[in-house]
């Protein structure tokens, strides 16, 4: 990949990166209640990160990973399946979201659900495939 | 019963272990079960004999109505005593027979899955079991054939035996369905129990189609061609699969079927010419061949094509006939072939004209060759003579073509008379042979033990027919029929027609066999003819054809031009939609432009604008850009009808798109290669028909509603049993998670597509 040599998109992305991945997953989370979800989120963490993969070598874009994309898109996958079976377990359909209900100290009330789990899934999924189709481009370059 | 179905399943899956385990008597620790299922299944002859029928049932889809129903009657008692008795040779024939083969543990697997497909296959009382049951019979004798997959001739032969069978399975299983449609029931006894089937306006196509199934797995002409290609699989196989048992199947089904759809016109012309013309054809290619299993099982086509008559002529006689014979061929070509097998390990013969006076080197099974040969020809006092008494004298008596159908069974009775000579005499008289291997010493016990039981029962059965009788071979005659028979099986009839007939063909068949070779001298021309015309070539010209259809399709679908498949999809979708919207009249409501606001005129001119410059601008990074702007603007769109999800959603892929296009960009060469201004003004009509044809499918559904929205549940339903107020991301990840689910795989696929295209690409380059 032929690096763009524009020091503002460099700057620029160094520190909407992080600014971004976080909102990503301020997105994943509330997605639930307000617009967001584990789709969106996952846009936005790819997009963040190809941002910079424009911005820098693939070596250092690979560096903000520290993970494969591929193994990103197999552990999401895997999660997105593996939330599905719990309600297998009480007599209920594949599927059937289970909810647990925690008492948080100064927080109140924390309902913590299967659709989480898969909701994160779609995430990384969304991640991993995102980021391994545009690895793959950029590295096929040379 | 499930268990006793299901146990030769469960065996085959720790065969191998066992096999380790017990190393060469495995034969013998995995015929154990074969042995264990005899003796449970006989202890169902006492109930059976009184005429009494016994039914299983368990549910396996519900949801279908499917169960898993077994019914053991006379028939499927008769059945399952051939099966697990003969297995139980069978298996430990094998433990000796393979013993210096490399992977015995792989035989010991299929064989007993092949055991207990059978036992379900002739026990299921359901059509679906039975149609399960059936196809997995013909996989594992594919498997089972391809056992010495090394060999391209034995490839060729197990695949061809799995195409003709699973082609007729695929008619046997339309046949199936519309027999249920027609008998109101999946459950074979509530079909057969019905009345008017034969009077059903299906009739016809439902008999057709079944009976394309049975020709096909029952070897009758013009399928016969696969079993004499069977051969390629081990020696046990071919005595167990393709002579006792498997190819029965057809056979038993027709039986099976016999009280429901049989007694027509079109029942006894079709199943008694077909089968009669079999019988001969099979009954003259086995005194044409040299090769020992090539001669029984050319026989075996005889034995079956005579089944399927007599079944067509369907008088209690024929019946009768029908379940002897098929017990008599059962013992004595089972041991038949357990002798080939030993003829093959001891003296290394393939081919009857390599032998010659072995009865010297192996008395014992030289003995057990001559009873069940003696029983194969018909000679009195033998189980086969009962048989063919009774087969004669079914076809003098047969309501229609009777004539036509007595010539074929003389011609058949002298020829098989020759065969059994062939079988009988020929290897062990006359003068001593060079053989390829030198017989020391007699098979070992495990090997005589089938054909020295097999062979003596039919001697037994002979002098003492109501053994057999009681119990098994009335109450099977009986279910056949539909009506209780009253049979009494004797081996002294008087001096009638079929005794003389007998005792010429037996005269004829003799001296056929003194000039058997100007027999075959005399008929040798008709190779060429088969080579050129028969059967089996056409089956090759077929696959031959098949392949080169796949190839031409192959070449014009698939071009590996993108802008050709996009093409094919696009026509593809105008066409079928197109001709949906005209035969359902679909129609879109009145179309008002007043409630448009000024800021939606805004966004939707902003959208066009893109969407006019994307397809006219020169430079790829405008178009794509321009192709941004456009999504952009739809996004807006979104938004401005309150859909802030789907508007993020669009906003991100847009962008993404954008960028991918670019990374695509940079690969592309530097020149541009623009279209001739035709292809453009075709590009043009088929985009803005599609174009027009999703307007106005988005219109018809906005006007025209077959349901009531589910939008109204999703809103009511979100906050209460989702625990969600963002009703988009409840209904993707609670209420339609099965979907998402499906799209993720799909999104992780694409890219692991796209990563194998480019970097295994890449690979291929180094």
């Amino acid at each position: 990949m032929s690096t763009m040599h524009s020091l503002i998109l460099r700057t620029a992305g160094n520190f909407l990166l992080p600014l971004l991945l976080l909102f990503s997953i301020f997105l994943l989370l509330r997605g639930h209640d307000e617009p967001g979800g584990g789709f969106i989120g996952g846009l936005v963490a790819a997009s963040a990160i190809v941002l910079n993969l424009f911005a820098m070598e693939i070596k250092s874009a690979k560096a903000v990973l520290w993970v494969d994309p591929r193994h990103v898109l197999g552990i999401g996958m895997t999660l997105a399946i593996v939330s599905a079976i719990p309600g297998a377990f009480f007599g209920q359909p594949f599927f059937t979201a289970q909810w647990f209900t925690f008492d948080v100290p100064a927080l109140g009330e924390l309902k913590v659900g299967t659709v989480l789990m898969f909701d994160i899934g779609v995430y990384l999924v969304v991640i991993g495939a995102v980021l391994t189709i545009m690895l793959s481009l950029a590295e096929a370059e040379d | 019963m499930l268990l006793a179905v299901l146990s030769g399943f469960l065996l085959a899956a720790i065969a191998p272990w066992v096999h380790r385990l017990s190393g060469r008597h495995s034969g013998w620790v995995l015929a154990a079960l074969p042995g264990a299922l005899f003796i449970y299944f006989l202890s169902f002859i006492p109930e059976i004999a009184d005429g009494g029928q016994v039914r299983f049932a368990y549910p396996w889809v519900p949801g279908l109505d499917i169960q898993l129903s077994f019914l053991v009657d006379g028939l499927s008692l008769l059945f399952v005593l051939l099966i697990s008795g003969i297995g139980f040779f069978i298996v430990s024939y094998a433990g000796r027979y393979l013993e210096k083969h490399r992977d015995v543990g792989r035989f010991y697997v299929l064989i007993l899955a092949f055991m207990g497909s059978m036992l379900g296959l002739v026990l299921a009382d359901n059509l679906i079991a039975l149609f399960v049951f059936w196809e997995l019979t013909s996989i594992t004798s594919y498997l089972l054939i391809g056992y010495n997959h090394e060999d391209a001739r034995a490839r060729y032969c197990a695949l061809q035996g799995l195409i003709v069978t699973v082609g007729g399975g695929l008619a046997l299983l339309a046949g199936f369905v519309m027999l249920a449609m027609a008998g109101g029931s999946y459950e074979l006894s509530e079909v057969l129990a019905g009345e008017g089937l034969q009077e059903h306006a299906w009739y016809l196509p439902i008999l057709l189609l079944v009976l394309a199934g049975a020709f096909t797995k029952s070897a009758q002409v013009p399928f016969h061609f696969w079993l004499p290609n069977a051969m390629a699989a081990p020696t046990p196989v071919s005595a167990y699969l393709h002579s006792a048992t498997m190819v029965k199947a057809g056979v038993y089904l027709l039986a099976r079927l016999n009280p429901g759809l049989g007694g027509t016109d079109e029942w006894l012309l079709i199943l008694s010419l077909f089968g009669g013309v079999t019988m001969l054809t099979g009954v003259f290619l086995a005194a044409r061949s040299t090769g020992v299993k090539q001669v029984l099982a050319y026989s075996t086509v005889m034995a079956l094509g005579t089944l399927t008559m007599l079944i067509g002529v369907g008088t209690e006689t024929a019946i009768i006939a029908a379940v002897t014979f098929l017990m008599a061929h059962s013992l004595y070509k089972g041991a038949l072939f357990l002798i080939a097998g030993i003829l093959d390990h001891e003296a290394g013969c393939k081919d009857f004209l390599q032998t010659g006076g072995l009865r010297s080197a192996l008395p014992v099974t030289t003995f057990f060759a001559a009873i069940a040969a003696l029983s194969l020809g018909g000679v009195i006092p033998m189980f086969g003579f009962i048989a063919k008494e009774l087969m004669l004298e079914a076809v003098l008596e047969a309501p229609t073509v009777s004539g036509v159908l007595t010539a074929l069974a003389v011609a058949t009775a002298i020829l098989g008379v020759l065969v059994a000579a062939i079988v009988g005499i020929k290897p062990w008289f006359g003068p001593r042979v060079k053989t390829p291997k030198d017989p020391h010493h007699e098979a070992p016990p495990a090997m005589l033990a089938g054909p020295a039981v097999l062979g003596s029962l039919g001697l037994l059965f002979g002098l003492a027919p109501m053994l057999p009788e009681w119990g098994v071979l009335g109450a099977a005659a009986g279910a056949v029929y539909g009506a209780p028979l009253d049979v009494k099986l004797s081996l002294w009839h008087g001096i009638n027609a079929p005794l003389m007939i007998s005792a010429a063909s037996l005269l004829l068949g003799l001296a056929l066999y003194t000039q058997w070779d100007r027999f075959r001298a005399a008929f040798a021309w008709l190779d060429g003819v088969a080579n050129s015309i028969g059967p089996e070539r056409q089956y090759d010209r077929t696959m031959a054809g098949l392949v080169w259809s796949a190839d031409w399709q192959t070449r014009v679908l698939q071009n590996g031009y993108l802008r050709y498949y996009l093409l094919t999809i696009l026509l593809m979708m105008l066409v079928s939609v197109g001709v949906t919207a005209r035969i359902y009249d679909i129609s879109i409501g009145e179309l008002s432009f007043a409630d448009i606001q000024i800021q939606e005129w805004t966004v939707l001119g902003m959208t066009l604008a893109a969407a006019a410059v994307a397809v006219t601008i020169r430079s790829r990074l405008g178009a794509v850009a321009s192709l941004g702007a456009l999504g952009f603007g739809v996004a807006l769109i979104y938004v401005l009808f309150s859909a802030p999800d789907v508007g993020i959603t669009q906003v991100l892929v847009e962008t993404l798109t954008v960028l991918l296009l670019v990374l695509v960009l940079f690969r592309l060469p530097g020149f541009l290669n623009l279209s001739s201004p035709l292809v453009r003004v075709r590009d043009a009509v088929i985009a803005l028909s599609v174009g027009g044809m999703m307007t106005l499918v988005m219109l018809s559904t906005l006007h025209m509603r077959a349901h009531d929205s589910i939008s109204a549940y999703h809103v009511a339903e979100s906050e209460p049993s989702g625990f969600g107020r963002n009703i988009v991301n409840v209904i993707l990840v609670d209420f339609r998670a099965l979907d998402t689910l499906g799209e993720i795989f799909v999104l992780a696929l694409a890219a692991v597509g796209v990563y194998a295209m480019i970097n295994l690409r890449a690979e291929d380059r180094k």
